[in-house]
């Protein structure tokens, strides 16, 4: 990829200047060649060696999990959480209601607001099926346990790494053990623990273990953290994921409780849960030697094709047959085999390659759809408090957060008059919050990228009050989640940048992101979504995933421009009946002196003309656009293929 | 007040031409004023009676075109001023009527003309459309000719001897038709238009007219309109030769065709003003070598003047031999001359000598 590419010349450039700046010390002068002495035997260093637990690890590493700073930690701390709550609704079939709440101990304190670094209790509650007692412990007190790990099906969470992690950081931060309250249902008892993470065993230590006897829910789960966070820096990017969140999950009531405001709701825009997403087993062209491998050691099959059949999709009696005999192995060759010969597993592995096999299923994927992706944006255009992008350059970057001083919300550019009251409502127009917004999406069909199904969806909002002189606010979304850091590195903006905007009638700066008053969703939802790391902050640039990215945003882009070319119409029309209406009353009033009559009656025959009139003219007008947009259709496109 | 016959006949123009308007736009179409079209591609040279005449090319001006709307609009509004004007029997400049149409439309930011340029083609539109005098629309241009001469004429009843008008001379008002201006007693034999105020005032100073019994008059460059039926007047009632004396340079040549045969862009009023008859006296592109004036006095043309030098070759009434043959030299040498340049050879060079030479060799081109 050329900007990797780019990335990493720049970084042997620095290490360049850096050399520079620091010349090599002036050699010595040679002395004589000395033998080495040895400094430690492998028995000092064995008693050093000792095994690195993964709590030890996080500790050290905590960016890799998304706890870089304390205002990104209290955006992951509330998104693993949420991400966690809305799974389990989902698998449970529940309609999901989730209150996420932020207190400001040092507020509650003193009254007045924490400035920067502080302390804070970050809550979540569901209703969703709640946590068997004898799991707990596991869940939130030891890292990498999970169920949604070993099976392929489109979900938020995926390694098991999640709340485990936001319970680590608070204890790393505040020394306060994660408090869980859950109930699996009525007149089934409420659990409240406290759990804390051994971290040097990796394993749960349970400080506190009451039954409650009463509790509000019937079912559900209320975890709480207290944390060091910075709400002041962090606030406006929790705000933002929240209302993403209930964007992209329009089956979701969602309360938002924040220190010193007022309580924020985005109620439900449907009461339909989301498709059921099913697990399907692994297709074989996705599988990865080391991945085969153990797969073969877990397969309680007697024969290879045995295995082959029950442990991948798509694969029949006769195709297991054909992979075999393709990879020159014997029909009577052991899984167990195969699990501890690497040769034997490298020849399985080409054999697979080499084989045509029927692509997955695809109707294990939940897009949001069409119809709920357009009520969500509507929804969640009614409920923002923000204006638009607020960023310099018109996009939240968390990563920024700490280079960015806090700053007014943004104002909105000016907005194109609205269209008048007359005018009928176009098809795809929205009026929200006083403006007018065109409400665009496409859902593609799904298609499979190493062996996983996958699917994409695009969704633009165009018009309202976002502002027409700023990069479009781009929205990323991998199985529902919002994607709110690395925009630059993801797979997402990668295909809308190369999509080629002009034609679709917005600028585009080369190499950047379209120019206009829109807002674009684009969903990726897959069983495994490719991730370039394990906070799962950007899309990996999976040319078959780019691809599909780009023909949902070309089928959006060519609604978009059909808008626009209507609107630029309709501009043009009270534009020039604006004209005539200007100079008629001139012209009424002039005939009127010199035939000696009122000029009322005069302006009146005028003005029905004038109707009459620009609707013919408007149809040669209108000619002369279509035309002129023609011309730019036929232009070369940058990156449109035909399917 | 009571109106005349021309009057009431200019008023009855404009009244129709509003009613067709309105006609137009009862029956829900379109509705649109008439012109004449003024450019050069509508004018045709009358061979016969050697004037510039307007071809019949007519161009319709819609109100419901965005291009034309505006126009639309300030033809009425001009026309409804005129036909105010006409019935208070008051007569304006030009400009005057510029002020008194102009103001801004409704709460808009625009104006209904922004500049006179804009107010004076609509009149020339109005003149042409309704076959109108300017003066029948009681509108005048700024007058900037000067006459003297052995002559008495009488203005709006007032008596004046053109014989009296010390330095300044008589200002030619634009409107000179019978009705305000009639000629008294003359003694003069014929009547010379200079291109300039300049060169007019040297030959009163020089008391030219007394000597000559000549009439001089001068247009200020491009002779107006009173000037030019003036001396329209002077040849037909009078019966006086008209001689034109101007610079040596491509425009020059054009003030005299206009004067003889009238302008493109009032072509529509050639016959009353033009004077197929008129001598072109001066300055020759001969005369720098038959008057010996110095090459330091000459002016080098410029891309501009050759371009339109090259222009009038092709003029149908540019077409005599000797004509071609001013032009080519003039293209030939490259250079031009003032009527100032005779200067360099005495004061009075030019009332003394250069012109009654001319006069008396008859080195004119007719
Ligand atoms: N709110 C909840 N309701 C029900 N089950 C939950 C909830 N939160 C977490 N779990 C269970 O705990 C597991 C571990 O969660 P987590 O550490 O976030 O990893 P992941 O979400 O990647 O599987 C989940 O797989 C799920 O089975
Ligand atoms: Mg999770």
């Amino acid at each position: 990829m050329a900007a990797k590419a780019a990335k990493a010349d720049r970084g042997t450039r620095q290490l360049e200047l850096v050399a520079l700046a620091n010349p090599p010390p002036e050699p010595e002068p040679a002395a004589e060649p000395r033998k080495p002495k040895r400094r430690a035997t492998a028995e000092e260093m064995a008693s050093r060696q000792r095994e690195i637990s993964i709590s030890e690890f996080f500790t050290k590493n905590r960016h890799l999990l998304g706890f870089d700073n304390p205002s990104k930690a209290l955006l992951t701390t509330i998104k693993e959480a949420v991400d966690n709550s809305l799974d389990a609704c989902e698998e449970a079939g529940i309609l999901p209601e989730i209150t996420i709440e932020v207190r400001d101990l040092g507020f509650e304190g003193s009254g007045e607001l924490t400035k920067g670094e502080g302390r804070f209790v970050v809550a979540v509650e569901d209703n969703g099926p709640g946590i068997v007692k004898a799991q707990a412990p596991k869940i939130f007190g030891k890292l990498l346990y999970g169920s949604k790990f070993h099976r392929l099906k489109q979900s938020r969470g995926q390694q098991g790494i999640g709340i485990s992690a936001a319970a680590m950081y608070g204890q790393l931060t505040t020394g306060q053990p994660i408090r869980v309250v859950s109930r699996t249902g009525k007149g089934k008892p409420t659990h409240s623990f406290d759990i804390q993470i051994d971290t040097r065993k990796n394993a749960p230590v349970v400080n506190r273990d009451e039954t409650l006897d009463d509790w509000h829910q019937e079912h559900g789960t209320r975890v709480e953290l207290e944390i060091v966070a910075n709400w002041q820096s962090g606030q406006k990017f929790v705000n933002r994921y929240v209302e993403h969140t209930a964007l992209a999950n329009p089956h979701c009531t969602v309360h938002y409780l924040r220190p010193k405001q007022a309580r924020l709701s985005f109620p439900r825009a449907t009461g339909e849960l989301p498709k059921e997403a099913l697990e399907i087993r692994p297709h074989p062209h996705g599988v990865e030697l080391g991945a085969l491998m153990t797969m073969a050691g877990d397969s309680k099959s007697r024969d290879v094709r045995g295995f082959l059949q029950s442990s991948f999709s798509r694969v029949s009696a006769q195709v297991a047959g054909e992979i075999v005999k393709n990879a020159g192995l014997k029909d009577r060759l052991r899984p167990r085999d195969i699990a501890g010969d690497r040769d034997l597993a490298e020849k399985l592995h080409k054999g697979i390659q080499a084989t045509k096999i029927m692509a997955p299923p695809t109707n294990c994927l939940s897009p949001i759809g069409d119809a709920l992706m357009r009520r969500g944006l509507v929804s969640f255009l009614s409920v923002i408090e923000t204006d638009g992008p607020d960023g310099e350059d018109g996009q939240l970057d968390l990563d920024q957060v700490a280079k960015k001083k806090t700053r007014g919300k943004g104002k909105a550019a000016p907005v194109p008059e609205p269209a008048p009251a007359d005018a009928e409502a176009e098809e795809g127009v929205e009026k929200i919050k006083g403006h007018d917004y065109f409400i665009a999406t496409v859902t593609r069909p799904p298609r499979v990228y190493r062996g996983n199904p996958f699917q994409v969806e695009v969704g633009l909002a165009f018009g309202g009050s976002w502002p027409a002189d700023k990069p479009v606010e781009l929205f990323r979304f991998a199985n529902r989640v919002p994607l709110l850091f690395q925009r630059s590195a993801c797979g997402i903006t990668d295909a809308v940048v190369k999509t080629d905007w002009r034609n679709y009638l917005l600028s585009q700066p080369k190499g950047s992101l379209p120019v206009g008053p829109m807002a674009l969703l684009v969903h990726i939802a897959s069983v495994w979504v490719p991730f370039t790391s394990e906070s799962k902050e950007a899309v990996a640039h999976y040319p078959e995933i780019i691809r599909e990215i780009q023909l949902a945003a070309q089928e959006c882009g060519r609604k978009l421009a059909a808008h626009i070319r209507k609107r630029q119409h309709a501009d043009y029309q009270s534009q020039r009946r604006s004209i005539f209406e200007l100079y008629i009353h001139e012209v009424a009033e002039a005939i009127g002196k010199i035939v000696g009559r009122s000029p009322d009656p005069i302006r009146r025959e005028f003005m029905k003309v004038a109707e009459k009139v620009t609707e013919a003219d408007l149809e040669s007008q209108d000619a002369k656009l279509e035309e002129a947009a023609e011309k730019t259709a036929k232009r070369p496109r940058r990156s449109e293929e035909d399917e | 007040m009571r109106m005349d016959a021309v009057s009431k006949k200019t008023v009855g123009k404009i009244e129709k031409l509003a009613e067709s308007v309105l006609r137009a736009v009862k029956g829900g179409g379109n509705p649109f004023v008439e012109i004449p079209v003024r450019s050069l591609a509508n004018v045709r040279f009358n061979e016969k009676k050697r004037v510039v005449e307007l071809g019949n090319q007519r161009q319709k001006r819609y109100f419901f075109n965005v291009a034309m709307a505006k126009k639309f609009m300030q033809t009425f509004l001009v026309s409804d001023a005129c036909k105010e004007l006409i019935e208070s029997g008051k007569t304006t400049s030009i400009r005057d009527l510029y002020y008194i149409t102009k103001h801004t439309i409704g709460d808009s930011k625009q104006n209904t003309f922004e500049e006179q340029d804009e107010s004076d083609p609509i009149i020339e539109d109005i003149e042409v459309a309704l076959d109108t005098l300017r003066e029948e629309l009681h509108l005048f241009a700024s007058r900037k000719g000067t006459m003297v001469g052995p002559i008495t004429i009488r203005d709006s009843g007032d008596t004046i001897d053109l014989r009296r008008m010390g330095s300044g001379g008589w200002g030619v008002p634009s409107i000179v038709e019978e009705n305000v201006i009639q000629f008294g007693r003359h003694e003069a034999r014929y009547v010379l238009l200079v291109e300039k105020d300049a060169v007019w005032s040297r030959f009163n100073e020089d008391k030219f007219w007394k000597r000559q019994n000549a009439i001089i008059i001068h247009g200020g460059g491009q002779p107006p309109r009173g000037v030019r039926r003036m001396v329209q007047r002077l040849h037909r009632e009078l019966g006086l030769p008209v001689y034109v004396l101007v610079d040596n340079d491509p425009w020059g040549f054009y003030i005299y065709s206009v004067v003889k045969q009238g302008s493109i862009n009032l072509a529509f009023e050639s016959m009353r003003m033009a004077v197929p008859d008129a001598r072109f006296i001066g300055l020759s592109s001969f005369d720098k070598v038959t008057y010996r004036l110095p090459s330091n006095v000459a002016i080098k043309m410029d891309d501009g003047d050759v371009a339109r030098a090259k222009q009038m070759l092709a003029y149908p009434w540019f077409q005599a031999k000797q004509w071609q043959a001013e032009i080519q030299e003039m293209v030939r040498s490259g250079v031009k001359y003032e009527l100032e340049a005779l200067s360099r050879r005495g004061i009075s060079f030019i009332t003394e000598e250069y012109l009654p030479t001319k006069l008396k060799e008859k080195d004119w081109i007719a």
